[in-house]
């Protein structure tokens, strides 16, 4: 049979085209990140001492620090993961360890994807009718941490579920056999084999919610308040909520744009602490668990 | 031991009931989300303790919000437009003493308290006013909800704005994922991709209220002086912010997709004679297309739902229709802005969570559109 | 008779694993040869330098030569790999057929090498799948997707895709392993009828099987090529203890 020799120019031509392509893409994806963090970065530097860090808006938040926000995305942090944490790594336990295969399994894995894809505006709307508005808690610490730790949940439970999974059956049964029961084998094998994969989803969590604007619009983030916050039941300022309305509302946008920018270099800092904090964890326990 | 045999049982059904928390939430947030967005069918588009009122012996007997507004805008200045007698529409908004006023003027339409009436009129009757309803809601291409004396709720512009964002975002965004999880799935070596995976997954770190601000100082200018535009914060700024948003996502899933590609499957290619790209443009992508269907369905989903990049640089202008190049509106953006300052259950208030189960609803059939493609392949 | 395929001195190591030490033989044209030994004795990987599959595997060295028709085709350009890849065909242990029609799985091998005369094609097509006594099974439904077939008919398929494009070596790697018994005697009657045609290397896990069909026999063991003889002789007289105790399965 005769093959047309054209062919293989074509081939090796279309090859090296569409290769190059790829890569040109992919690393301009990369270059791309590099540029946004590199913006941010740049621009806001220059902005960020002990003072923005630590001290109260002034002028119109276009001076001063963001002290304020720093403390309230912390109380919301923590108030989240107060909430989420537990909640989701004792579900993350029930779908893996306790659920048995089949309708009802498949139900709670397909409720945890779709609270996972619900919007995070949607998440505001609910949580300003239930917490805010049915519950009686106001706009309030509160109950924008139990918003955002509801955003939090399906993250929790998922890092949670895939931690356990990857923990060999073995360890199971050669607890089994030395007659411990499911929870105790839960609570002294599996969980502590398990743990530093939870902590990598707690971690992720973290990151997510202290970037989170959508959830507290209504149900916490104040835009300016004199002190800081002393109860739950008040309002706070918070990183993300504060970066939005610098920027885009009041009457002094073009004065405000340094303390954007230094807002949203704190963002970034945080995401890439957090990055890399997961990272590390993932590889330093990684090696730890097979040394064991 | 004792006192494990009586904790364990507690432990264990408080793990069952943490187990059902996110159906539970999901329930929840159906509940409170339709308990507000269904009141606003069936209300009146007119303020609340207000009514129009026309003379007694006016034959239109009922309006609709369009109408209304037309008239006070003066679009419609007579009655013959709204099937009535040909004479000109007098429009009068809280007139001192309505009775007087009807009194004199067979023309006339006018926006009054209810209370003040007392239900004692002599020349002036209440003119019925369509209710609001879910077709006219989807159907209506005005969304003016604070306007008097009737609001316009309509969700048309939002819906294709938000359309509009979204597709075009993912219509960027899909080529450059596709071919990103390509080089990663299939031609960069494990050294490389070590290190780029996790940088790609960076971007997906990254709060979007970050992706709006750089939008807003970066993107829109760019946009606005490439096109020459009035204003840069445009749908295609929108799209442009979203697409990067969305490329995270993409690229993850379709790359998880393509390595499910047997190796048998790619050998069986290669000793056919087809080159490396051959075989990944026939046979591993094709093998993967369900896979990548999903996650360019995902990366819809995503942007779709998406708020604070969208509202920070679309311009939120409910344009009928939206265009790239104009400031458009998208549903949460929407919800974003306006809930603030809707009175707490009032009208505007309510439409907003109409707004909210919308946006549940299509990103309910979006996940499970997801569901049923990944499905498939198994 | 020719020798269609040779290596000489073949080392082949995957990063630290040794995994072929040193292998030297030759395979005559027209014949059915069979590889035999226990898992991961190296008969696979050795099969698998025919056509240069064990490049696509990181960290693989190769030091040695392979020969056929005399040229070394680990020395040509590596733009000659694809069709080198071409005239020596490869069926695979599982029945892997592409997620496309029947008719295109068969097609493929032609239409990648740049052949896009629809004509030629259709009879191209229906002459291999007769060779593979698969047409009449399939000439109703050469649409359908290859994946609604059964498991023989889609191994036999995959022979077919490995003909349309006339290779002269033909490489099996436990083509039958994964089949009920009818379908791996219709695979054993195939391969008895295309030796006539090409020369055949077969790495098979059933002893009956290679007994069946090869003409030679090469049996592998740890990396090494213990023996390579008639398969008759390998079978009833083998001149190598090892051999003997691999045949009369007191191992592996």
């Amino acid at each position: 049979m005769e093959f047309p020799e054209s062919n293989e120019r074509r081939k090796k031509l279309g090859q090296a085209i569409m290769f190059g392509l790829s890569r040109g893409i992919s690393y301009g994806i990369v270059a791309l990140l590099f540029l946004i963090l590199f913006f941010i970065v740049k621009q806001g530097i220059g902005v960020i001492n002990w003072e923005f860090l630590t001290a109260m808006p002034t002028d119109g938040m276009t001076k001063g620090g963001i002290w304020p926000a720093i403390v309230g995305t912390v109380y919301l942090v923590l108030g989240s993961m107060l909430f989420a944490f537990p909640v989701g790594v004792m579900a993350g336990i029930y779908v893996n360890e306790y659920a048995v295969a089949g309708p009802v399994k498949r139900f709670v894995k397909m409720m945890t994807n779709n609270l996972a894809g619900v919007p995070s505006i949607i998440f505001g709307l609910f949580g300003m009718a239930l917490f805010v508005n049915q519950m009686g808690f106001g706009a309030s610490i509160l109950a924008g941490s139990l918003t955002l730790g509801l955003l939090a949940l399906p993250i929790v439970i998922r890092t949670t579920e895939e931690a356990l999974k990857s923990v060999d059956d073995t360890f199971r049964q050669a607890s089994y056999a030395l007659g411990g029961s499911k929870l105790y084998t839960i609570r002294k094998v599996v969980l502590p084999i398990a743990l530093p994969n939870i902590l990598t989803g707690l971690i992720l969590a973290v990151g997510r919610v202290s970037g989170e604007t959508a959830p507290i619009l209504f149900t916490v983030a104040a835009y300016f308040l004199p002190k800081l916050p002393s109860s739950i039941m008040d309002q706070a300022m918070a990183l993300p909520y504060h970066l939005y309305v610098i920027s885009t509302s009041g009457t002094q946008i073009e004065a405000s744009r340094p303390m954007a920018y230094g807002t949203a270099f704190v963002l970034v800092v945080i995401v890439l602490i957090v990055n890399i904090a997961a990272a590390l964890l993932r590889n330093y326990f990684g090696k730890k668990v097979k040394m064991n | 031991m004792r006192i494990r045999r009586f904790t364990e049982p507690i432990f264990e059904s408080l793990i069952k009931i943490c187990g059902y928390s996110s159906g539970f939430v999901v329930l929840l947030i159906i509940v409170f989300l339709f308990k507000e967005g269904i009141s606003f069918f069936g209300s009146s588009p007119v303020e609340e303790g207000f009514t129009m009122y026309v003379h007694a012996s006016n034959p239109v007997k009922d309006l609709s919000a369009a109408q209304i507004k037309d008239v006070f805008d003066q679009k419609i200045t007579n009655w013959k437009a709204l099937g009535g007698a040909d004479q000109p529409i007098d429009f009068e908004f809280l007139p001192k003493c309505i009775d007087s006023y009807m009194d004199s003027l067979p023309g006339s339409l006018a926006f009054f308290p209810s209370a003040q009436t007392d239900g004692k009129l002599k020349s002036a009757i209440p003119i019925k006013i369509d209710k609001i309803t879910v077709g006219k809601f989807l159907s209506d291409t005005e969304w003016f909800p604070t306007s008097r004396p009737a609001a316009r709720m309509g969700v048309m512009p939002l819906l294709l704005g938000t359309l509009l964002v979204s597709f075009f975002a993912i219509i960027i965004a899909l080529p450059l994922g596709l071919a990103a999880s390509i080089y990663l799935a299939e031609i960069a070596d494990e050294r490389i991709r070590k290190i780029l995976k996790p940088v790609i997954e960076l971007l997906a770190g990254i709060p979007s209220v970050v992706y709006g601000f750089f939008g807003l100082v970066v993107i829109v200018p760019l946009v606005q002086s490439t096109f020459n535009l009035p204003v840069g914060e445009t749908a295609l700024a929108g799209s442009i912010v979203l697409a990067i948003m969305a490329l995270p996502t993409i690229i993850t899933v379709s790359e998880d997709a393509l390595r499910t590609t047997p190796r048998a499957m790619k050998e069986a290619s290669l000793a056919l004679g087809a080159s490396q790209w051959q075989t990944i443009r026939l046979v591993t992508v094709p093998y993967a297309a369900s896979g990548i269907t999903a996650a360019a369905i995902l990366g819809i989903g995503r942007a779709i739902g998406e708020t604070m990049a969208a509202l920070m640089v679309t311009g939120n202008s409910a344009i009928m229709p939206p265009t790239l190049l104009q400031p458009v509106r998208t549903i949460p953006a929407t919800i974003a802005a306006e809930l603030g300052e809707a009175p707490f259950g009032g009208l505007h208030f309510q439409a907003l969570f109409a707004l909210g189960c919308l946006l549940f609803i299509i990103t309910l059939i979006i996940n499970l559109l997801v569901e049923r493609v990944s499905a498939k392949r198994n | 008779m020719a020798n269609k395929l040779e290596t000489i001195d073949v080392h082949l190591h995957y990063g630290e694993f040794h995994a072929l030490k040193g292998i030297s033989l030759a395979i005559p044209d027209h014949s059915v040869t069979a590889l035999i030994g226990p898992s991961g004795c190296g008969k696979s990987t050795y099969l698998r330098l025919f056509n240069r599959m064990n490049d696509l595997i990181p960290y693989t060295k190769i030091t040695g030569q392979v020969l056929m028709d005399g040229e070394d085709i680990y020395k040509i350009k590596s733009s000659k790999i694809d069709h080198l890849r071409r005239t020596v065909g490869m069926v695979f242990q599982k029945p892997n057929p592409f997620p496309k029609s029947i008719f295109e799985n068969v097609a493929y091998g032609l239409r990648v090498n740049g052949i896009s005369d629809n004509s030629f094609i259709e009879n191209q097509v229906e002459k291999t799948l007769r060779q593979a006594a698969l047409w009449e099974e399939v000439k109703d439904k050469l649409k359908k997707s290859a994946f609604e077939l059964s498991g023989g008919q889609q191994q036999r398929l995959c022979i077919a895709r490995a003909l349309a494009i006339e290779p002269t070596v033909i490489l099996m790697d436990e083509p039958a392993s994964a089949l009920d018994p009818i379908s791996t005697g219709k695979i054993e009657d195939l391969i008895f009828e295309l030796k006539d045609q090409y020369t055949i290397i077969i790495v098979t896990h059933n002893m009956q099987q290679a007994g069946r069909v090869s003409d030679y026999t090469g049996f592998f063991y740890l990396g090494n090529l213990i023996e390579f003889d008639k398969t008759k002789k390998i079978f009833t007289n083998p001149s190598k203890q090892e051999t003997e105790n691999y045949i009369t399965g007191r191992f592996g």
